[in-house]
């Protein structure tokens, strides 16, 4: 941060704060790591819709970022993330975990490789202590830069033809977790064809300066192609769908734990494939190294629940009504007609074909009622449409 | 499958550890990067004919077990004096004399004659509890093996033993400062100044920091579990310790090989393969062990990037910024002390004329200077042992209370500073001394880095606290010898039980990697 008096503002408006509040017609808001962020802006519902069937824009500004650099960058990272950062080439984006010591994951995230020696980290936590912390014996440079860079959301169908749109021209042909830059308003618009939503979709950065410009330039050429601001809300439906995981909801970032069996590893967060072992050292790889060997102690499911009711935070239990998990994400999923859940599961529990029943407490009228729920463990996304990998990307 | 082990630094540790894995059979190559085994238990000579031991001084932990098993007196151990008394000096000439509890000599109220013979079996007691341990790998936290289990009840019999009542005591003043302890317990400033030194001799604590009463228990330890002789002079200096166990390790096949400093501890597939040497050998061995000190061993040996971050952390913050110099001096005849005869010249003499005293001598040291007026623990070797210097001719050693690691003032004139007051200091104690001074030599902590390869210059590898020992010594996750790295143990003081002459941290870990194998 270099601003030395930002103790003296609570909550920031983001770069694009001047258009999201004259369309945040609900005016609903709350706070994300110290900035303001719109919860809905219409209808949470048509938001969705949107993401679905046109396209939305999503302030990702708040998103904690980082510039790692320095001849030792990709050891650094690559001693940090349990995934082997080597096979994310120059120009390509990779999602990634980070585990403490004990193989207990810190935080997601995505890695950007820009150039070589040239990194960015996007985080849901602060963790730029953490990244300090573990600068001793490499050659880098590490700067969060959450505050110099404005980045939007651009997800749906029509993503694609708006870009093009605004003169992005040649980005049908970005392939799934690609980078590509463009020139815009005199200077570079990076694109990047990835998102929290599970459908093709881009994410834009830009210099704060000139966030005004890409935000009324998408808005102007995406009037005919169903463009709509979207808030956290309408996004949060769209991840459930894609199976999306997030800190504090999903998962406990291990920092923040003070009771060891709270955290949970990648394998108990079904990102076992970002693992890899064949890296010689990583932080967390010789306690997952013992939990492939003894067994993990949990197990992350998708559950398919009965009715229409979200099992929001319910216990999911066995047929003989032992509690064997818990529910940490879930809603009613327009797009696959289902009413979806996250799970975390005791093991040996959570194997599709268990019976399994979600105990949901529900209120209508003031009055509670509650149902058990049978639940069907489903294996892949929710919802995961053709158009998300398509390459050349299509216009719809 | 055995391996070849190697074995970095011939500290009085590396070849205890070398010592017993030869004699168990093992392949072991101990690679010394000085000309001289011997580490911080090494007699050098800091002035042509003078020598003297370079670091550690008194002998008073030395492990019996460790003597017998390995037939260090038959390979040439000697004591040139045993049962060293020790001397508060006073100014005046009203010294007090005192061994085990007794007041031999000098003049003290009733009340604290019985104070210290109570005084002194009640720590000798608690003492044992910490010296139990100190041949007992620590049990390791959150381990939940049955052996982890069965070590740290063990710790806690040691300490339900005692009784209802002493355990209370040793509870209540285990964890706190030896002022207060020393205050409830006596009246006489000169034997508090004398008895409070001995809790913070090579400690960065005052006799008012918490913790001091732990570093008095664990210097006693060695006298508690029947070190034979308490505080004895080695015949030839503490050097002759580390040649008996360079005998010890040599007569069991291991090899050592001097002038051989290690650059990097070597890699393959995440797994140890073996050290490459600063002139650009690369030695294979599936194991190595250092007895290096723990920031040095994995920080610039290993490297930060072999090891996970929470680790390096810790390892980085293990606090071991040394507060003790050490002075030399070679002198041209018998320092007179106003009246003490020659015969008690030899014993350990301490200037410490109050626990006060000691407070403001740290509390400059703090805040990066020298004391003003040092605190000091001093030997006249040559007294007992005519080889140290020329006939008629002594040496003297002292340690000197306090020297920061990293002074405000450059080194250079810290020490000429810190020189010219200790020996202003001596000279009103022992009046014409400094006449007699024909070489001298201050240590400085950053010194003592240098010369004997310690980080941060601290005797003990590391200050010898309640978070710091035991299984929390170096760092939890790693007290029990066994490195995160597959084949790289530690086995320096930087472990269990820590440092003080005794070679426990070195019989420990060997024993700590015979087991490794059989577990393999």
């Amino acid at each position: 941060m270099r601003h030395k008096e930002h103790f003296r503002t609570a909550v920031y408006p983001t770069p694009f704060h001047p258009r999201t509040s004259q369309l945040n017609t609900l005016n609903q808001w709350h706070k994300w790591k110290d900035y303001t962020t719109a919860d809905a802006f219409f209808d949470a519902a048509l938001e969705y819709a949107a993401i679905r069937n046109a396209c939305a824009v999503f302030d990702l500004s708040p998103m904690t970022k980082h510039r790692i650099t320095g001849p030792d960058a990709l050891p650094f990272l690559n001693r940090l993330i349990t995934r082997d950062v080597a096979k994310i080439k120059a120009g390509r984006v990779g999602y990634c975990v980070w585990c403490d010591d004990n193989g207990r994951v810190i935080d997601d995230g995505t890695v950007f490789h820009l150039q070589q020696g040239d990194y960015r980290l996007c985080s849901q936590e602060r963790q730029l202590d953490w990244l300090a912390r573990s600068v001793y014996g490499f050659d880098v440079s590490i700067v969060e830069d959450t505050h110099d860079v404005a980045a939007l959301a651009l997800q749906g169908p029509t993503s694609c033809a708006v870009l093009k749109a605004i003169g992005c021209r040649g980005v049908e042909r970005l392939t799934p977790f690609g980078i590509a830059y463009f020139p815009f308003a005199g200077t570079d618009l990076m694109v990047s064809r990835t998102g929290f939503t599970g459908d093709l979709g881009y994410e834009l950065w830009i210099e704060p300066a000139r966030a005004l410009e890409l935000w009324d330039a998408l808005f102007e050429k995406g009037a005919n192609h169903g463009i709509r601001p979207m808030g956290t809300h309408a996004l949060e439906v769209a991840r459930i769908e894609a199976g999306f995981i997030q800190a504090q909801v999903d998962f406990l970032p291990a920092d923040q734990a003070i009771m060891q069996d709270r955290s949970r590893s990648p394998f108990e967060l079904d990102l076992g494939r970002l693992v890899d072992f064949n890296k010689p050292n990583f932080n967390g790889r010789r306690a997952l190294l013992e939990e492939q060997k003894r067994g993990s102690r949990y197990r992350l499911v998708r559950l398919d629940v009965e009715g229409n009711k979200p099992a929001r935070s319910a216990y999911i239990y066995d047929s003989k009504r032992n509690v064997v998990g818990t529910v940490t994400s879930a809603e009613w999923s327009p797009s696959a007609k289902a009413n979806i859940a996250l799970a975390s599961m005791h093991m040996p529990w959570g194997l599709p074909g268990d019976e399994l029943w979600a105990e949901i407490y529900y209120q209508r009228e003031l009055k509670w009622s509650r149902v058990m729920s049978r639940c069907r463990v489903v294996e892949g996304a929710f919802f995961d449409p053709p158009r998300r990998r398509a390459t050349p990307a299509a216009d719809f | 499958m055995t391996e070849r082990v190697i074995v970095i630094g011939a500290g009085h540790n590396g070849l205890a550890c070398a010592a017993y894995l030869a004699k168990a059979g093992r392949e072991v190559l101990v690679l010394e990067a000085a000309d001289r085994v011997g580490g911080a238990a090494i007699t050098r000579e800091f002035a042509p004919g003078y020598r003297v031991s370079g670091c550690a001084h008194i002998c008073y932990q030395l492990d019996p077990g460790i003597v017998q098993e390995l037939g260090l007196a038959s390979l040439g151990l000697k004591t040139a004096q045993a049962n060293l008394r020790t001397v508060a000096l006073a100014a005046e000439g009203d010294h007090l004399v005192l061994h085990a509890g007794e007041l031999e000599a000098g003049a003290l109220p009733d009340r604290d004659r019985a104070a210290l013979r109570e005084y002194h079996s009640r720590m000798l007691r608690f003492a044992r509890v910490l010296g139990k341990q100190h041949n007992r790998r620590p049990p390791r936290i959150g381990g939940g093996g049955r052996s982890e289990l069965i070590g740290a009840a063990m710790l806690g019999l040691d300490i339900r033993r005692l009784g209802r009542a002493s355990m209370r005591e040793f509870l209540r003043i285990a964890g706190i400062n030896i002022f207060d302890v020393l205050e409830e317990t006596f009246d006489t400033p000169l034997l508090k100044g004398a008895l409070a030194f001995d809790a913070v001799l090579g400690a960065n604590l005052g006799p008012r920091s918490n913790n001091s009463v732990l570093t008095l228990l664990h210097r006693l330890s060695g006298q508690a579990t029947g070190v034979t002789g308490g505080l004895s002079l080695p015949e030839g200096g503490m050097g002759a310790v580390s040649e008996a166990l360079a005998a010890a390790a040599r007569a069991g096949g291991a090899m050592i090989r001097t002038g051989s400093a290690v650059a990097r501890i070597t890699l393959e597939a995440g797994r140890i393969s073996g050290v490459e040497l600063k002139s650009g050998e690369k030695l294979a061995a599936g194991i190595v062990i250092s007895n290096a000190d723990p920031a040095h061993t994995l920080l610039r040996l290993l490297g930060a990037r072999n090891l996970e971050t929470g680790f390096v952390h810790r390892i980085r913050h293990f606090r071991s910024k040394g507060m003790a110099a050490k002075l030399h001096l070679a002198l041209d005849g018998l320092p007179s002390f106003a009246r003490l005869s020659a015969e008690r010249a030899g014993a350990r003499l301490v200037i410490a004329p109050d626990p006060g005293y000691i407070e403001r001598a740290f509390d400059h040291a703090k805040y990066g200077e020298c004391s003003p007026h040092p605190a000091l623990e001093i030997t006249i070797p040559s007294i007992h042992d005519r080889s140290l210097a020329p006939p008629g001719q002594h040496v003297l050693s002292a340690i000197v209370q306090y020297a920061p690691f990293d002074p405000r003032a450059s080194s250079d004139s810290a020490r000429a500073g810190l020189l010219d007051r200790t020996l202003g200091l001596l000279e009103r104690y022992a009046p014409g001394l400094r006449r007699q001074v024909v070489a001298s030599e201050l240590l400085l902590p950053a010194d003592i880095e240098r010369e004997f390869r310690i980080t941060g210059g601290h005797w003990h590898h590391g200050e010898l606290a309640l978070d710091q020992l035991l299984m929390l010594r170096p760092v939890p996750g790693a007290a029990q010898y066994a490195m995160p790295v597959h084949g790289l143990y530690l086995c320096g003081a930087g472990c269990h039980p820590g440092g003080g002459v005794m070679g426990s941290a070195g019989r420990n870990s060997a024993r700590a990697v015979l087991a490794g194998e059989r577990a393999a």
